[in-house]
């Protein structure tokens, strides 16, 4: 390569932060002070090969950088280029991607407010107001609107990042603007967070098998978890070995709960036939699709169950390491993650002799930067690689060639954990639960227009009015979106619509990642239409013109139709289903191919535009 | 042809295009096939001489099972496959993704898109006057060449012929997201305080004169570029012992860009500063 680079220097905390990750820079070649020859810079060969095999860590640097001072300045950006041997430009087209990052100068203090679908049907516009109104310039803090935050059970709302050493956060939900301000502008002094089992209105059920623990286990012991029945599925999976494993999975009938719906047995099978080594596991903690929190809750509440799903995960796959990519909204899932990790390496739980079996395994976790597109599995390894997070063509196929360019199993969150009930009650016990080829039990998350929003578990099967029923759906029921901005609306009288995959495959819609959105009749649909217009055009990578531009002009369409019906919206609602149709067609991912979903059922089951 | 090196024979496999059996070597895209078949299909992000990033989708086909359509530039043929390049659907997309490119961004320079306009009826005007566009400001800061936003599609082949595929200078890159996506070098820097050595490869590929000669853009300008007065003539480059082949586009008796020819087995139309750009000493006739 032949890096070139300016003369902007990192001031001295930016060195430090880097340096905090990277350690000292040994040479004036990556770096270091030219203050004295040293004997390194005479004799520096790392460069080259070993130095570009450090490029995985450019997201983790731009995190460095962002959490100590805010922002990432032109001289940070050139070390942590220097130290790591990327071309500049690269590492720049890789910060501007992320929405967590700025590389323009910005107060330390960032205050995140979401606007999107739960939050808005909660009055986040009121709450945006008002808070831009407090904190106007001169305030110290940044103020950004920001899509869903995962907390969509306690909307409206904020999540506050205030940089430096360490960083802090405050999570401000349900928000109100004196709260949100309060966040904002004493992170540190801020309330605690309620525990994670007020998202489960269920908590406690002794037959829940998912979010048991949740509520019941301390999230911070590994001797509570164990207490809790916490790694007997471990120890079954060393009794029947990988190939038993896979067979129990696959004959469970465990299919994926990311969205994609792809059967976890076969993804696992094909990857640890996979000649090609080493292979590695990834678990998908992105969770960004507007709606979805499940993810978060088991993280919070039951952080073990995570750790010892993907250690069997790992074991099955024959991978001896993985990674955990959390989605960078989620402070408190990453220091409960990273604190379970922690102790399950310190007591042998991972590491390389996991429960003296030996078989290796340790986790990393990377965290994201703010980019729905990075759930999408291709685009999250081009994120841990430290690449821009757009989506990879396929094939090859990430069990082919995945993370690094080696064989690879992806899973959910929610995917692994159910691993461990299909271990300990085996795989006939499990595969009766549900439907026929939905089975096991299910996650949704269920939020708007509802008294008990939260996520529950239910088995596969049951309709979505039983599910709305024990949310407690409130009189005036408008519309449902079920599986997320990336999913569709249903009617109100629609509600016996079996939640399976199968399904709601049949009724025209998807379960997607599980989302249950109910809007009442005080929610203005063409709004909140425009909202996830404006979320895809916002969330695209840009790669593809199908989904770069036909995002944009489907926002504009649904911008000119606002307040129009009939005739009037005639011709715009031809326009969205010729750039729609193309788009689902053309794109080159499940971003640009879902992005039309939502207004397209909005428009043919809701009659919104007639 | 995507350049494939030539390696031992490899065997032929058999599928079908529009109904009819074809064959192709084994590692062959659909697009190779469709072109050997004399089928043309339109391509943007393709280019001859890179592995194309298969943004654009202007090249997509129906193949038989497959949920979604298919880029025939990238896509590998396979044995059985059956693949149709001109159904309606097909056919459909291609034209929404000619009018969502020619509503965005400016296509007067970029060779063939008005023919593929024309034949699927492209309405780019039907997104309304105020549909969103680049509006950038061609970016003149130096005296080699121009980079004028406003016609880039982003179709990645600057970036790769910069990057890893060919010259690993890696001045550029793209950067920001979604529609506000554009390619620059570090810090959106102008080009000189840039990594950029000024081997002009990157104006070599670009399909829409996105990136063009300072000499070209300053002709256009003053309306007095004229491709059909033009002659071209292949040479040898006279610098240095690589040997390169030029091809020197004249004007009115005066070299007005320089280009490779892309069939060169050594360069593949790569060219240094030098060769690219260092011809005024050729004019000079005091
Ligand atoms: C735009 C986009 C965003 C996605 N976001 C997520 C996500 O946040 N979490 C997730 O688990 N899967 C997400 N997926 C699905 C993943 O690509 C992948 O299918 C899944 O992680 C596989 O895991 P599973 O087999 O356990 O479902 C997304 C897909 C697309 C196209
Ligand atoms: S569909 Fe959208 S998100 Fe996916 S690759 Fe294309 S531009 Fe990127
Ligand atoms: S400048 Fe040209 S080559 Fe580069 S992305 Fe744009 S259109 Fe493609
Ligand atoms: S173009 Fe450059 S490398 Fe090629 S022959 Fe001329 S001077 Fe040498
Ligand atoms: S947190 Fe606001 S919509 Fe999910
Ligand atoms: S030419 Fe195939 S996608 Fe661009």
């Amino acid at each position: 390569m032949d890096l070139h680079f300016g003369d902007s220097k990192p001031t001295d905390e930016e060195r430090a932060a880097i340096d905090a990750l990277l350690g000292p820079a040994e040479s004036s070649w990556e770096g270091a002070a030219r203050d004295e020859m040293r004997a390194s810079d005479l004799r520096w060969a790392r460069g080259g090969r070993a130095a570009r095999e450090r490029r995985d860590l450019l997201l983790p640097g731009l995190h460095a950088v962002n959490d100590r001072i805010g922002w990432i300045s032109e001289g940070a950006l050139d070390y942590l280029c220097r130290r790591l041997t990327v071309p500049p430009a690269e590492a720049y087209g890789v910060a501007t991607f992320y929405a967590m990052f700025s590389v323009k100068p910005r107060p330390a203090t960032v205050l995140h407010v979401c606007t999107d679908l739960a939050c808005a049907a909660a009055g986040a516009s009121e709450l945006c107001a008002g808070v831009e109104a407090r904190l106007g310039l001169g305030s110290g803090v940044a103020v950004e609107r920001s899509p869903c935050l995962g907390l969509c059970e306690r909307a409206p709302a904020a999540l506050a990042v205030r940089a430096g050493d360490p960083v802090r956060t405050a999570v401000s939900a349900p928000a109100t603007v004196e709260r949100a301000v309060l966040a904002a502008s004493a992170p540190d002094s801020a309330p605690e967070e309620p525990s994670a089992a007020l998202a489960v209105p269920q908590a406690g059920d002794p037959a829940l098998m998912l979010l048991g623990r949740v509520g019941v286990v301390d999230p911070a012991s590994l001797d509570d978890y164990r207490a809790h029945g916490g790694y007997t599925a471990l120890r079954q999976a060393f009794a029947i070995g990988p190939a038993g494993v896979i067979r129990e999975v696959t004959d469970a009938g465990l299919v994926g709960r990311g969205g994609a719906a792809f059967p976890t047995g076969r993804k696992w099978q094909a990857t640890a036939s996979q000649p090609g080594h080493p292979h590695y596991l990834v678990c998908n903690a992105d969770e960004s699709e507007p709606g979805t929190f499940k993810d978060r809750v088991v993280m919070e509440g039951d952080p073990y169950s995570l750790v010892e799903a993907m250690t069997i995960a790992g074991y099955a796959v024959g991978a001896h390491k993985g990674y955990l990519y959390l989605r960078g909204e989620y402070p408190r899932a990453l220091a409960r993650m990273e604190h379970a990790i922690g102790q399950a390496r310190a007591r042998g739980l991972l590491g390389d002799d996991v429960l003296g079996q030996g078989y290796a395994f340790d986790i990393e976790i990377r965290r994201g930067a703010g980019a729905y597109i990075c759930g999408e599995e291709t685009a999250l390894f081009n994120s841990i690689e430290g690449y821009r997070g757009e989506p990879r063509s396929k094939p090859p196929f990430p069990v082919e060639k995945g993370l690094f360019g080696r064989p690879t199993a992806e899973n959910n969150v929610e995917t692994l954990v159910n691993v461990l009930p299909i271990l300990t009650i085996g795989a006939p016990a499990y595969a009766a639960i549900g439907t026929g080829s939905s089975t096991g039990p299910k996650l949704f998350c269920v939020s708007g227009s509802v008294e008990r929003p939260g996520i529950y578990e239910l088995p596969f099967g049951a309709t979505l009015g039983e599910l709305l029923e024990l949310a407690g759906v409130r009189d005036r029921l408008r519309a449902v979106l079920l599986g997320g901005a990336a999913g569709g609306f249903v009617r109100p009288d629609e509600l016996d619509i079996p939640l399976t995959f199968e399904g709601t495959r049949e009724a025209g819609t998807t379960l997607g990642s599980g989302v249950v959105l109910a809007f009442d009749d005080t929610v203005p649909l063409p709004r909140l239409l425009l909202r996830i217009a404006e979320f895809f055009r916002d969330e695209s990578c840009g790669q593809c013109v199908p989904c770069r531009v036909g995002t944009v002009r489907q926002e504009e369409a649904l911008h000119r139709i606002v307040g129009r019906t009939g005739a009037d919206a005639a011709a715009d609602i031809t326009l969205l289903r010729e750039v729609g149709r193309a788009m689902k067609d053309a794109s080159i991912c499940g971003l640009g191919q879902t992005a039309w979903n939502a207004v397209e059922s909005a428009i043919d089951r809701l009659g919104a535009y007639e | 042809m995507t350049v494939t090196p030539l390696g031992i024979p490899r065997r032929l496999l058999e599928f079908t295009l529009d109904g009819e059996p074809v064959r192709a070597p084994e590692g062959a895209t659909i697009l190779d096939a469709c072109r050997s078949a004399g089928k043309d299909i339109p391509t943007l992000c393709q280019g001859d001489t890179l592995a194309p990033k298969n943004a654009c989708r202007v090249c997509v086909v129906e193949v038989e099972g497959a949920r979604t359509l298919v880029p025939a530039c990238s896509r590998t043929a396979e044995a059985g496959m059956q693949v149709r390049t001109d159904t309606e659907r097909a056919r459909h997309s291609r034209k929404i993704v000619l009018e969502l490119l020619a509503s965005s961004v400016d296509l007067s320079t970029t060779p063939e898109v008005a023919g593929w306009l024309k034949e699927y009826e492209a309405k780019p005007d039907r997104f309304g006057p105020d549909a969103a566009r680049l509006n950038e400001e061609p970016k003149v800061d130096n005296d080699l060449y121009v980079r004028d936003y406003d016609k880039c599609i982003l179709c990645y082949k600057c970036v790769d012929a910069c990057g890893d595929q060919w010259q690993n200078t890696f001045a550029i890159s793209v950067v920001g997201r979604g529609f506000d996506a554009r390619i620059a070098v570090e810090h959106d820097a102008p080009l000189t305080d840039s990594a950029c050595v000024y081997c002009g490869n990157c104006i070599e590929v670009c399909p829409t004169g996105a990136l063009s000669f300072k000499s070209e853009f300053d002709m256009r300008a003053a309306g007095t570029w004229d491709e059909s007065a033009q002659t071209e003539t292949t040479t040898v480059c006279a610098y240095c012992g690589v040997g390169c082949n030029l091809t020197l586009h004249v004007q009115d008796n005066e070299i007005v860009k320089v280009t490779s020819p892309h069939d060169n087995p050594v360069t593949h139309g790569n060219l240094c500063i030098k060769g690219r750009f260092g011809y005024q000493h050729v004019q000079n006739r005091d």
